[in-house]
């Protein structure tokens, strides 16, 4: 049987959408298939080496708040100082609680399947990036690179 | 419950972490070894019929015990 072969490109860069891309990447590599990953735009945070991920309530209706606070809580509200980085701690115990991977537990497990991890040179230097804060065994290289893959895959995906 | 060579304790954990450490452990078996995972995620029940059959390991046995899921895999 041919290898199959998943192709991802991840742009998000919240706590919440860093995780669709890595689960399905470690899940599918565990499957046998050959995985690659184009980080472009804000998805180069992911291959930050210290992940400072936050999440936002923020234009986000469809979140689940605390003590039915997505039902009566204002809009407005979302946007006061702070509540980010409580939404971002209440987010990081729930998922520690129910035992979902942590992201840099699902990344090193990416990267022991040898699923190639590719970041966008062109964001990199958009955003005067230093690779020296991206994690080690990543590629660089731009849009053609990742046709050569993702052309010949048999998923592909945008996140 | 049948006999298995190698035993999985993934309970408490979470979507993929069942599957990733269970691929994990039969990578360092041998082929015809029975690994016994047991874990406490119900959307394990899935996806371990579907790891088998994308992967050839045969799952020789799944079932439900105390709240528990137990399931065994016979290594391809």
């Amino acid at each position: 049987m041919e290898t199959k072969k998943l192709a991802i490109i991840a742009t998000k860069g919240s706590l919440d959408w860093a995780y669709p891309p890595f689960i399905l990447s470690s899940t599918a590599a565990a499957l046998g298939y050959e995985v690659e990953i184009f980080f472009t735009f804000y998805g180069l945070q992911l291959l930050r080496k210290k992940l400072d991920l936050q999440v936002t309530p923020l234009g986000n209706p469809g979140m689940p708040m605390p003590l039915g606070m997505d039902k009566w809580f204002p809009v407005l509200g979302t946007a006061l100082p702070g509540m980010q980085s409580v939404m971002t701690m209440m987010m990081k115990k729930k998922m520690a609680d129910k035992g979902v991977a942590g992201l840099e537990e699902l990344r090193e497990l990416c990267q022991e399947a040898e699923v190639k991890l590719i970041a966008c040179q062109m964001t990199v230097d958009l955003f005067d990036m230093d690779s020296a804060d991206f994690i080690d065994g990543i590629e660089y290289a731009g849009a053609a690179r990742f046709f050569e893959f993702a052309g010949e895959s048999d998923i592909c995906l945008y996140i | 419950m049948a006999d298995f060579d190698d035993e999985l304790d993934a309970s408490g954990l979470n979507c993929p972490l069942p599957i990733l450490r269970a691929k994990k452990s039969l990578t360092a078996m041998d082929a015809g070894k029975v690994l016994h995972i047991i874990a406490t995620d119900p959307g394990s029940v899935k996806d371990f019929e579907a790891f088998s059959k994308q992967t050839g390991n045969q799952l020789l046995e799944s079932r439900e015990e105390g709240g528990k899921f137990h399931f065994l895999i016979k290594k391809s």
